[in-house]
């Protein structure tokens, strides 16, 4: 009322008016409003899992001869969500061999435009079965719902349709070859992306005519064997692709197998030396894709905010579990400060919690043994003298395997958590003062999948991505990932590439045509 | 980024620090539009609604203003929920009542009908000035237009700054043109400076159109004046809203954020509060510091709140238009 009277007596003429530095105070009480986040939980009711998951060979699920299984369970709970079937040497040899029947009975004989059929098929009921997918992912896993939704199950699809579009076109992806299968591909894939990875590997591995035995990770079985199920679903011939589980064993004995022809490993470079040695007298063809180290390098004119937003992302993505995580961050030297005040600021606003709260932006470790050697690194860390944060309002849930995300900073090139791989939410910083020494710091690595690079100037963007060793470059950005871009690394990081046309030349022999073949027709 | 100097002074003589930072545009987007992934549901989403209803600046800027549809846009912006429907939802346990809207914005010409209509309430009266929506007029029609304005009673201004000026490098005189204005507002109204960022055409110019207004005295910074689409977004609320942040901790002064046009439903502006919630933080989710200015989203937040409380939708035709 007081206030409108005020207004009322008001003078007509305007030069009575004081000028004034103030605003006047409003006449509604300050209330700010604590915006709260309510649970807001995916329901599991879309997921019926089973209590026990067979072997799926040739087109049908069987129980192991080992007659084992083992649990697969839930990091969020640490409880068990079913029991899964241990492949043993006979059982991997019982699918390797309808595979290789598969592929002279049936899929070697399909007109090419058929196995992009079939390919299409499957993308299109993973994507009607996405919601059913993305949960499952979610229980075994444990990464957010908002992840599995939004990029681990539309991505898989992708793959499929990506490649389905190949299969009849393969005469073109490479001038002056014509391509024939190899036969029976060996894949062994991690448990980080375990749906993804089963899509970057059968895809185009049944895309160029080969036929395949999946062995998903031990911790993360239970999309791969629900694929299993859209596979039957879409009719694939039986035998086509064969999943079997088990662990690090089951690997073994499937990269021993004679009657493979090819392998395809994504997982630790540890286990990638060992199948490289352990094939090494046979004829088998490898891709490994293995760890990394990578390097986001922000120069002093990048975007800043936007900069913080990809170290973010680029690092606690998937809980840092990714190969290609930006887990060294280079900084120049003259706004260390600021990235680093503006980093432990945006960190404080990430949500760690239940993975199927779609509020949650990091969820669950995969694993005990996981977490256990995260924490690890990180007191070794703190131990060679990184200075050490983590967000200090965050509550972690009280049962499952979770932890902070955190960082260290100042750490040197010679530290421990600088050169080697931790696969968790761990980001080490360090500094530079001219781009030759970012791009040396960045390179200082026994590995080389990819890396990040901010600046706003494009000649210094372009300049730098030259000159990194890394199979992946992102400029003002980090983890995007397409279906038609190849990925793979540099040095221990892996051999070959998977995805767009050059994920096609793994799984072929590459044939050229008689020269007077050639010859005639020019 | 900028070759040339800002070099912007104040008529005092004293240099104007502009802090300048480049933007990003897909990353800044990316971000902008994760907001929209948040889900606030049940007890939290009931008090984020009745906190947009007092934030919201019910806005009316039509050629076709009466004196008639002002009146009756106040009886709303005071009473936002029909008789009916109130006495419905009391039956509910928990049920308050709705409270009324921030503020009423209007052109000058409807200053003295709205003042007059919301006397004794807590409700504002906003209104726009400085040749709305164009800009396109001599600076002393813009202070006679703020003033007269004023002096209706009106206690809010909501000005748009000189873009011609802003996109021919002239940024003295958009500095120049808000200082005026608010010096023209005194200490009577408080002052909102529209930057129409539909007209900015990037990220850039409009990080630092938000400076510029920041330093030459804006209480709020508004993203448009609805006349323009794009209107509101929340990639451009979030380059804005950075601003803010990075001049809170140079100066410790806060200022607010009014994004206006576009946002017409209850989901959006609540994706707008989770981005307040996460950049400048929650004090900012308080009408002294936030606003929607906004027509349409009134009713939508209202619909909701009847969805809350009796689990059902009810048809548009139980709200009244104005």
């Amino acid at each position: 009322m007081a206030s409108k009277s005020r207004v009322v007596s008001r003078s007509k003429t305007s030069k009575s008016l004081p000028p004034t530095e103030l605003a006047p105070p409003l006449k509604l009480p300050e209330q700010a409003f604590k915006l709260e986040y309510a649970p807001a939980l995916e329901s599991k009711s879309i997921v019926s899992i089973k209590d026990r998951y067979d072997l799926f060979i040739g087109g049908r699920f069987i129980s192991p001869k080992t007659k084992k299984y083992f649990a697969t369970i839930n990091p969020a709970t640490g409880k068990k969500l079913a029991e899964v079937a241990e492949a043993g040497s006979d059982d991997v040899a019982l699918a390797v061999e309808a595979a290789k029947a598969a592929g002279e009975k049936y899929w070697r004989t399909l007109a090419p435009a058929g196995r992009g059929r079939y390919l299409f098929r499957i993308a299109r009921i993973m994507q009607e079965r996405a919601r059913e997918l993305a949960v499952l992912e979610t229980l075994d896993n444990g990464k957010p719902i908002k992840e599995s939704r939004d990029i681990d199950i539309p991505l898989a699809a992708a793959h499929f349709f990506y490649y389905a579009g190949w299969a009849d076109k393969l005469e073109y992806a490479f001038a002056g070859h014509k391509m024939r299968p190899l036969g029976v591909a060996g894949q062994i894939i991690p448990w980080n992306f375990p749906l993804l990875m089963a899509a970057w590997k059968i895809a185009p591995a049944l895309a160029t005519g080969n036929t395949v035995v999946l062995k998903p990770a031990e911790t993360t079985p239970l999309t791969a064997l629900l694929l299993a199920e859209i596979i039957q679903e879409a009719d694939l011939p039986p035998g086509v692709v064969n999943i079997i589980t088990g662990d690090g064993k089951t690997g073994a004995a499937l990269v021993e197998h004679p009657g493979v022809d090819k392998i395809a490993f994504t997982g630790s470079t540890e286990v990638g030396k060992r199948i490289l040695s352990s094939s090494a007298h046979s004829a088998k063809k490898l891709t490994l894709e293995l760890g990394g180290k990578s390097a986001q390098i922000v120069f002093e004119d990048a975007a800043i905010d936007q900069a913080i937003e990809g170290i973010v992302n680029g690092i606690f993505f998937n809980q840092g579990h990714v190969c290609c995580a930006g887990s060294r961050l280079l900084v120049e030297e003259s706004i260390a400060d600021i990235v680093v005040k503006r980093l432990k600021k945006r960190m404080e606003n990430i949500r760690l919690g239940d993975p199927l709260d779609k509020n949650t932006d990091i969820g669950a470790i995969n694993s005990a043994a996981e977490l256990k050697k995260i924490n690890k690194y990180v007191e070794l860390g703190i131990k060679e003298g990184g200075e050490y944060y983590e967000p200090t309002k965050m509550n972690l849930p009280t049962e499952g395997f979770f932890r902070k995300p955190c960082f260290l900073n100042q750490v040197s090139p010679s530290g421990s958590l600088y050169r080697e791989e931790i696969f968790g939410p761990v980001l080490v910083i360090s500094t530079f003062r001219t781009p030759e020494e970012a791009i040396s710091k960045a390179n200082d690595t026994p590995y080389g999948l990819a890396a990040g690079i901010w600046s706003e100037k494009v000649s210094k963007v372009l300049d730098t991505a030259r000159s990194l060793k890394a199979g992946v470059v992102w400029a003002n950005t980090y983890n995007k990932f397409d279906p038609s871009s190849p990925f793979g690394g540099y040095k221990e990081s892996g051999w070959g590439r998977e995805g767009g046309k050059h994920g096609l030349l793994p799984y072929v022999e590459l044939i050229k045509p008689d020269a007077e073949e050639m010859k005639s027709k020019t | 980024m900028y070759s040339r100097e800002l070099n912007i002074t104040r008529p005092s003589g004293q240099s104007v620090p502009i802090f300048f930072e480049p933007i990003s545009k897909a990353g800044a987007e990316e971000r902008a539009l994760s907001f929209t992934k948040r889900s606030i549901k049940s007890s939290a989403k009931i008090k984020a609604l009745y906190q947009i209803i007092k934030m919201i600046d019910l806005t009316t800027l039509e050629g076709s203003d009466t004196p008639g549809k002002v009146k009756q846009l106040c009886a709303k912006a005071l009473n936002p929920l029909p008789h009916a429907m109130q006495s419905q939802l009391e039956k509910f346990s928990g049920f308050q009542t709705v409270p009324p809207v921030a503020a009423v914005c209007v052109y000058p010409e409807q200053v003295a009908t709205a003042v007059k209509a919301l006397q004794g309430s807590s409700v504002h009266v906003a209104s726009v000035a400085t040749a709305f929506p164009s800009g396109q007029a001599h600076l002393s029609i813009k202070l006679e237009d703020t003033k007269v304005a004023v002096s209706d009673g009106a206690d809010e201004i909501d000005m748009v700054i000189n873009r011609g000026a802003f996109l021919s490098g002239d940024y003295q005189k958009v500095f120049d043109e808000i200082a005026a204005v608010k010096e023209a507002c005194g200490s009577f109204a408080h002052l909102k400076v529209i930057l129409e960022t539909g007209e900015l055409g990037t990220y850039d110019h409009v990080r630092l159109a938000s400076e510029i207004a920041m330093e030459a005295g804006a209480d709020f910074i508004k993203t448009s004046t609805g006349k323009i689409s794009p209107a509101a977004t929340l990639p451009v609320t979030y380059i804005m809203l950075q601003a803010i942040e990075r001049y809170y901790e140079r100066t410790g002064k806060k200022i607010g954020m009014k994004p206006a046009g576009g946002i017409r439903t209850a989901k959006l502006a609540i994706s707008y509060m989770c981005m307040v919630n996460e950049t400048v933080g929650y004090p900012w989710l308080s009408p002294q510091l936030f606003r929607f200015g906004a027509s349409g989203l009134l009713n939508d937040v209202l619909k909701q709140i009847y969805k809350q409380f009796t689990g059902t939708y009810c048809y548009d035709y139980a709200f009244s238009l104005e």
